[in-house]
């Protein structure tokens, strides 16, 4: 009687009804465990709030390395292994862009908390959010063994590269595809001590550069780490040097940085080159030309882009299946005829994420484009003359080698402690 | 000089103040959009089609995902097809019997001719081989969920990256289940 298999027989129909129990049984009920208590997230935001007035005490008061790092291990230790690198700052980003799109997400305060904190710090006192408060940059700093010296030029070049990673991050959140910070973050893996073989290739790839070339992930490639740059560059007590007549000019903080922030000496007159009529329309035809060229690769991308999101990979699966030119089906055209969804929604689902592409992937070339203009013209600018060795702080990771290191500032320091 | 720094010090305030402005703006703007609850992420029972990447891609090993009985909407079965493979030898409860590979349902009779099934969360991998048995053949009342007190909350899911249904997706901690069978 069993040995042909369901087939005979649920032909029936195939749904039983409940049964009516005779004998007194008692049904188990179905309620599986509530979520972690909120104020566990809370919990998360108290602490990063403590890590960074930790930081700003440790570097900005103390100039001690020692401090600096016992917040780096607590935070690789907490918001690393033990929360899993959930949520981040730099991730959440990503949230703030998809609240901003779609009015039905949940946008949790907690989150919003992680977004703000770090900014507000960075507007005060510099990114002391990634001198270790951030465990992707703690991680880095801890794992930095023998920095080699980047050329300036290709410094400033590879710096490019995080506001593109903005730009994408950003289209890609808010249409709902994917949030690719999340999915690409080198070191993720490392807390969870679980992840693809390829992400543990890429992970491991990017530690082993990061000992010999300073945090490459935060200076040519975190998104957030771009807002960063922009708040910590109008920061109210960024880090400092010195002023002129106490700096014995030994170069040894520009020797010891090792994320290329420290200004050298600019003298007076290579700064004092005026800015003629023909350099002004330069800058201007090719701050243009790079907007343009960037919104009409954005627009040509966007179709290409918009494969991305699950929507409309399926919707042009299903189109090709049903024409007949692709053989054979996915796992996911199958499931989509399993279920027997209608075709015509998927189809505007499809479209109306294609036309959020259409419009948003030609703003980020624009976006690109001015951040390109924008280097340009930094480049072409001569800089302020400077008398001695100066922080900048939109650079600045708050690791305070230089301050450390100093020879007129350990001496200060001494002299306090004699005080 | 010194006029040329008070400029550029003066600049870097007002810039800072658009800053701050910007922030509490932000906030203006989300605080509608900002939720006492977080947001979890969930599966459709309803869209899940049974493919077994619950089991493999959550970064949690075993996954965050569990089966879960809806006893309510159960037959009750004897021979159970969330139970039993498809062709059993005999109806017993031996290994090479049973769907779920781990053995992490457990049968118990209830009486004439009802048995109870119920999944040992510990044991369950998510592989959905016993969902695909109920839901093809029986009531459905099996099926997977989220477990929130698994969950890492990844902001971004492993799982809904590839789930092929799309079944995944973010909802509010206030009712962070889709339960089948409920009332
Ligand atoms: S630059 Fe980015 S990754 Fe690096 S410490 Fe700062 S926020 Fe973190
Ligand atoms: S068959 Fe798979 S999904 Fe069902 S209880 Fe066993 S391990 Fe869990
Ligand atoms: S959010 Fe993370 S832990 Fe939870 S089910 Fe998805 S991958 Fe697993």
């Amino acid at each position: 009687m069993l040995g042909n298999g369901w087939g005979f027989w649920v032909s029936a129909g195939g749904r039983f009804p409940p049964p009516e129990f005779t004998g007194g049984y008692r049904m188990p009920g179905l309620n599986p465990a509530p979520p972690p208590a909120a104020w566990l997230a809370w919990l998360d935001v108290a602490m990063l709030a403590l890590a960074l007035a930790a930081m700003i005490f440790f570097a900005h008061r103390k100039s001690s390395r020692r401090g600096i790092l016992g917040v780096a291990v607590f935070s690789v230790f907490y918001f690393g292994f033990y929360r899993h690198g959930c949520v981040c700052s730099v991730g959440a980003l990503q949230n703030v862009a998809l609240a901003a799109a779609n009015a039905n997400y949940d946008f949790p305060w907690t989150v919003a908390a992680f977004f703000v904190l770090p900014l507000a710090a960075a507007l005060f006192w510099g990114r002391v959010f990634c001198a270790g408060v951030c465990p992707l940059g703690a991680l880095q700093e801890l794992v930095l063994w023998r920095p080699v010296k980047i050329p300036a030029w290709l410094e400033r070049g590879l710096r490019l590269f995080a506001w593109a990673y903005l730009g994408l991050a950003v289209l890609l959140a808010a249409t709902g595809t994917v949030f690719v910070i999340c999915r690409y973050d080198p070191f993720v893996l490392f807390f969870r001590l679980h992840g693809s073989f390829s992400m543990l290739m890429a992970g491991l790839a990017v530690l082993a550069l990061a000992a010999v070339v300073g945090r490459p992930y935060c200076r040519f490639l975190c998104p957030y780490g771009v807002l960063l740059r922009i708040c910590a560059g109008l920061a109210r007590w960024p880090l400092r040097l010195m002023d002129e007549e106490e700096c014995a000019m030994t170069r040894i903080c520009y020797q010891e940085c090792p994320y290329g922030a420290i200004l050298r000496p600019v003298p007076e007159k290579e700064g004092g080159l005026g800015f003629g009529h023909g350099r002004l329309a330069l800058v201007f035809a090719v701050g243009l030309a790079a907007v343009l060229v960037g919104g009409w690769l954005g627009w040509r991308a966007a179709p290409e882009l918009a494969r991305w999101h699950a929507t409309v990979a399926l919707a042009e699966r299903v189109a090709l299946e049903n024409a007949g030119k692709v053989k054979g089906t996915t796992l996911e055209s199958r499931a989509f005829r399993q279920l027997g969804l209608p075709a015509d929604e998927l189809l505007s689902d499809a479209l109306r994420v294609r036309r959020q592409f259409q419009f948003g992937a030609p703003l980020m070339g624009v976006f690109v484009g001015m951040c390109l203009a924008g280097a340009f013209w930094r480049s072409l600018r001569s800089p302020p003359a400077r008398a001695v060795f100066s922080i900048d702080p939109s650079f600045c990771l708050v690791c305070a080698r230089c301050l450390d290191a100093c020879p007129v500032l350990k001496k200060r320091r001494i002299a306090a402690i004699g005080e | 000089m010194s006029g040329d720094k008070d400029r550029r010090g003066f600049l870097k305030s007002l810039g800072r103040l658009a800053g701050l402005a910007a922030v509490a703006g932000l906030g203006a703007w989300a605080r509608p959009k900002m939720s006492d609850f977080q947001s979890r992420w969930q599966l459709d029972p309803r869209k899940c089609v049974q493919c077994g990447r619950c089991a493999t891609a959550c970064v949690l090993k075993p996954s965050a995902v569990k089966c879960v009985h809806a006893h309510a909407i159960c037959g009750y079965c004897d021979l159970c097809t969330g139970f039993f493979v498809s062709q059993p030898n005999s109806r017993n409860t031996g290994a090479e019997n049973q769907q779920c590979p781990t053995g992490a349902i457990k049968r118990a009779f209830v009486e004439d001719p009802y048995f109870e099934y119920s999944v040992d969360p510990e044991k369950c991998i998510a592989c959905a081989r016993c969902v695909k048995g109920c839901t093809s053949f029986g009531n459905g009342s099996l099926f997977l969920q989220v477990m929130h007190d698994r969950c890492q909350n990844c902001n971004q899911c492993a799982i809904a990256r590839v789930c092929p249904a799309q079944a995944f997706s973010r909802i509010s901690s206030k009712n962070p289940y889709r339960l089948k069978g409920a009332a």
